[in-house]
């Protein structure tokens, strides 16, 4: 009774939070449906708003087919082909702090980053065994829509450029491969480059303009770690664009059998 | 024609009523009544300049020219009003009442070029001739569908996966060092050297063909294969017991690569010959710290 006309800290500190919330400057960064939001909560437009008002979400529609996203159906196989990816460009722009592409420096680095750099060596470890995982995931995605027919018409041209995805990963991992400039490194990427130049007409220039000479050299470590960090990856990524892109256009997740 | 929206007829009739000087609710009678309003004046021509002079029967004049009745009426009055003539009697049932009064009206227009010169101002003469039904330009079929939102439905499933995969990463990494053997030398070469694990199923297939055919020409033309699936394979089904030659092929080209894999990575010892991996070892660089 006493209490009547004033208010409690409990009050204050919600209604500060409140205040804080229903800003200007609060509501211009966070857009409707973020879970930050003063009138967020769970309706149907809320839900909508959180897959259209976010730059990451709204790769996705609003709505999908409810079969279409079981777990069973995709296996999440290119969901989690790309969330590799990204981790691999996160941790390949950390080992990129502490790598010189030139030999011999390029194998001290390596063993700096095993004994000097704080989780230099775990990093590198998730750098590898995504790498090795982005392979299979890839190609197991590939399997998997094969099996569903998912490249049935109209979704033709989009196979097309998952099998360029393919080829794409393949050559990202076999640049990377080279550049611990060790025994493994050098004679993997020997054997692999010797392929190149059975190739006819044009296999031996090919091979020549990627190796940088006859043979593996110090130049082909700089090389292979511009394809590596920049070129392939600058590549890849205007694939997975139209890939994605694709999805969306040719009617979303493919429906089950 | 038939299924009109109310409101477009409303707005159409309420300019046409505007435009001749008649009730709105004339216009609408008129509109709503057995005629469609789209229907062009010019071809009503004929039967217009037909049913010139006193005592026209146009329910005669309609079954002769195969023209709807109130399209003739409305002709006629269209003329009388265009040339200040005054409009025929008409013979027959149903001399509508309606027909009188445009008449009436039609004072203003009397000067003969005058109805020519254009409309009063201020009056908008289009009318409406159909309603087409809008249609997506990108061919996409709607049939009901059992739909559910991305958040949270998708999203969790996502989040629920990349944190799994994250967190095996991390795990293996912690457990399991990546190979770093001794500095690249390139006087001694390791026996056996392999190719990256993936390009191993290739390798191996050196070992029994011409380096043309199984470095080249099998992985160009596999892939050149691969990615023509789409267009070499007609069949619309995706049902798997219609595509049985499909699923037989891809499933050979599958257990084919992970068999040729699997013996280059862990079958072939040094001079990459055939090696039992539980009797030599495994020579496979990539596992070293495992394996040692």
């Amino acid at each position: 009774m006493a209490d009547r006309g004033r208010t409690s800290l409990k009050e204050r500190v919600s209604g500060l939070g409140d205040h804080v919330r229903n800003s200007q400057v609060w509501t211009s960064i966070f857009r409707p449906g973020s879970a930050l939001r003063a009138d967020s909560g769970d309706s149907p437009r809320n839900r909508a708003y959180v897959v259209m008002n976010n730059v990451l979400y709204h790769l996705h529609p609003v709505k999908v087919k409810r079969r279409g996203i079981k777990v069973s159906y995709t296996l999440c196989l290119g969901g989690l082909s790309f969330f590799l990816f990204i981790l691999l460009t996160v941790t390949g722009i950390f080992l990129m702090f502490y790598y010189r592409p030139t030999s011999p420096q390029a194998y001290f680095d390596m063993q700096a980053l095993a004994t000097d750099v704080a989780f230099g060596q775990l990093v590198r470890n998730m750098h590898r065994w995504g790498a090795h995982v982005m392979v299979l995931t890839v190609f197991l995605h590939m399997t998997r829509v094969f099996y569903h027919g998912a490249y049935k018409p109209p979704r033709e041209f989009n196979w097309v450029v998952g099998i360029i995805l393919l080829l794409l990963t393949l050559l990202l991992s076999f640049t990377g491969y080279l550049l611990p400039w060790d025994q493994l490194a050098l004679w993997a990427v020997t054997v692999g480059s010797n392929m190149g130049g059975y190739v006819p007409v044009f296999g031996r220039q090919v091979s020549f303009a990627l190796v940088g000479g006859v043979q593996i050299t110090a130049d082909t470590l700089l090389r292979f770690y511009v394809l590596h960090v920049l070129f392939l990856p600058f590549i890849i990524v205007i694939f997975m664009a139209v890939h994605f892109w694709r999805v969306r256009k040719d009617g979303g997740i493919s429906g089950p059998l | 024609m038939a299924d009109l929206p109310e409101h477009l007829l409303k707005r159409a009739a309420e300019a046409r009523a505007k435009a001749e000087g008649v009730p709105v609710e004339q216009v609408l009678a008129e509109m709503k009544g057995e005629a469609p309003a789209a229907a062009a004046p010019a071809a009503a021509a004929p039967a217009a300049a037909a049913s010139q002079g006193a005592g026209r029967d146009l329910d005669a004049d309609s079954a002769k020219f195969g023209v709807p009745r109130p399209l003739l009426e409305r002709a006629m009055l269209a003329r009388a009003r265009r040339d200040g003539t005054p409009v025929p009697q008409l013979v027959g049932a149903g001399a509508p009442a309606a027909a009188a009064a445009p008449a009436a009206s039609a004072a203003p227009a009397a000067a003969p070029k005058a109805a020519s010169a254009g409309p009063p101002p201020g009056v908008r003469t289009q009318r409406l001739l159909t309603v087409v039904k809008a249609n997506a330009i990108q061919g996409t079929t709607r049939e009901p569908q059992d739909k559910v939102n991305v958040w949270p439905h998708l999203l969790a499933i996502e989040f629920v996966a990349l944190i799994s995969m994250l967190a095996f990463l991390t795990l293996l990494s912690a457990l399991v060092d990546a190979p770093l053997l001794e500095f690249a030398n390139f006087n001694q070469q390791p026996n056996p050297s392999k190719a990256p694990w993936y390009f191993l199923g290739l390798q191996e297939m050196l070992a029994y063909f011409d380096p043309m055919l199984a470095g080249v020409l099998i992985p160009g033309f596999g892939l050149a294969a691969l990615a023509f699936i789409p267009y070499v394979d007609r069949n619309p089904s995706v049902r798997p017991s219609d595509r049985k030659l499909a699923i037989s092929l891809y499933t050979v080209f599958f257990v084919g690569a992970s068999i040729l894999t699997i013996f280059g990575s862990f079958f072939r010892g040094p001079g990459f010959n055939f090696t039992f991996p539980w009797r030599d070892g495994i020579f496979f660089d990539d596992l070293l710290t495992i394996l040692e």
